[in-house]
């Protein structure tokens, strides 16, 4: 690979756009495409799926074999509310190599102290998201602070920006309530369903901690739902759920 | 997504500035219960240090021996394992699967 290819493909990461690297495994010989020459691309629709899952793998294209590495954004976890759960969430995010923001504009909870090494926005989530740029598809939002004010905006963000992830605290009364409100947003019952409430696989957690590892364990079911066995229909969290009952 | 490649592709980066050989390998097909997924790297540089890996540690003995030839001579290639006994010149995967790696240098 040319030092110049993986410089771009680097580069590309950290602007958080997608990339392909086509190797002709044969020769050696390769061409990296960017997310704006992916749809007139003569792979434009290989690209396309492969986008999707995110896979990287081998392609016959003309009796050549090509292997695609497919480069997508690194997953974000945007959680929202510097809340003790939170503090609990970031270090086990962070080992899991998420990149980690947390966004609460209540000046007494987004602390430095309370928040080492995290990126911390002590702003309402509309401002936050300006700051740090376009939410995606490759992002999961958990929302933590039981505050509609600061919750709503995020859970509505998210749920427009085809987050992969949209959780948020509260009991199931809460979490219907929630869905009042959402739905007399303008957000269609087929977008709030797409919320984890309450938050977190059912593992009967009570201590920050344990809700943490319940959060981050949904994140990552979500995440690799296509690799869950005996997966039907619907949300992978309920799917693990009555699994483990059944 | 959860895994290092990110930081192993920026490390392969930073040893091929700092004038280093370096060769790049990658997971580009696995066949039963393989260790690692397609597209997983292992970055090698000619003083021998590496980050990543293709396997559970089965193989990546080989693999760094085969790229430091790849830093050598610059040319690109396939390698591919499977279990022990069906490739007993080579090192096998414990776990009864197949890979094949590609490597290349970074030039």
């Amino acid at each position: 690979m040319k030092l110049d290819s993986l410089a771009a493909l680097n580069a590309e990461r950290e602007a958080r756009r997608p990339a392909i690297l086509v190797t002709d495994t044969a020769d050696g010989s390769q061409r990296l495409v960017r997310e704006a020459e992916f749809a007139t691309d003569p792979l434009a629709e290989t690209f396309r799926e492969r986008l999707l899952s995110g896979k990287s793998g081998l392609v016959e294209v003309e009796g050549r074999s090509l292997f695609l590495t497919v480069q997508v954004p690194p997953v974000r976890l945007l959680v929202i509310g510097a809340v003790h759960i939170s503090q609990a969430l970031c270090p086990m995010a962070a080992a899991l190599e998420l990149d980690v923001t947390v966004i609460d504009p209540r000046t007494a909870f987004a602390t430095p102290e309370r928040f080492p090494d995290v990126t911390l926005l002590a702003e309402w989530p509309d401002d936050a998201f300006a700051q740090i740029g376009t939410l995606d598809r490759y992002t999961a939002l958990a929302a933590l602070t039981h505050d509609p004010k600061i919750d709503d905006p995020s859970l509505i963000a998210a749920l427009k920006a085809d987050c992969f992830y949209v959780g948020a605290l509260g009991s199931r009364k809460s979490h219907a309530r929630r869905l009042e409100r959402l739905g007399d947003a303008g957000l269609s019952p087929e977008a709030t369903a797409r919320i984890h409430g309450p938050i977190g696989l059912d593992i009967g957690a009570i201590t920050p901690a344990e809700i943490a590892v319940s959060i981050l364990a949904e994140v990552v079911a979500t995440l690799r739902r296509d690799r869950i066995k005996g997966r039907t229909a619907g949300k992978p969290a309920d799917c693990m759920r009555h699994d483990i009952d059944a | 997504m959860l895994a290092t490649d990110q930081t192993i592709l920026r490390e392969a980066e930073t040893w091929r500035r700092a004038g280093r050989g370096v060769a790049l390998a990658t997971v580009i097909e696995t066949w039963g219960s393989a260790p690692r997924p397609v597209g997983s790297h292992l970055v090698i540089e000619s003083d021998g240090n590496f980050l990543g890996s293709v396997s559970g540690g089965c193989v990546e003995g080989d693999v760094i021996a085969e790229s430091l030839d790849v830093i050598a001579d610059g040319r690109a290639r396939v390698l591919e394992f499977g279990v022990a006994d069906e490739t007993a010149w080579r090192a096998g995967l414990s776990c009864g699967g197949r890979i094949r790696v590609f490597v290349e240098r970074i030039d």
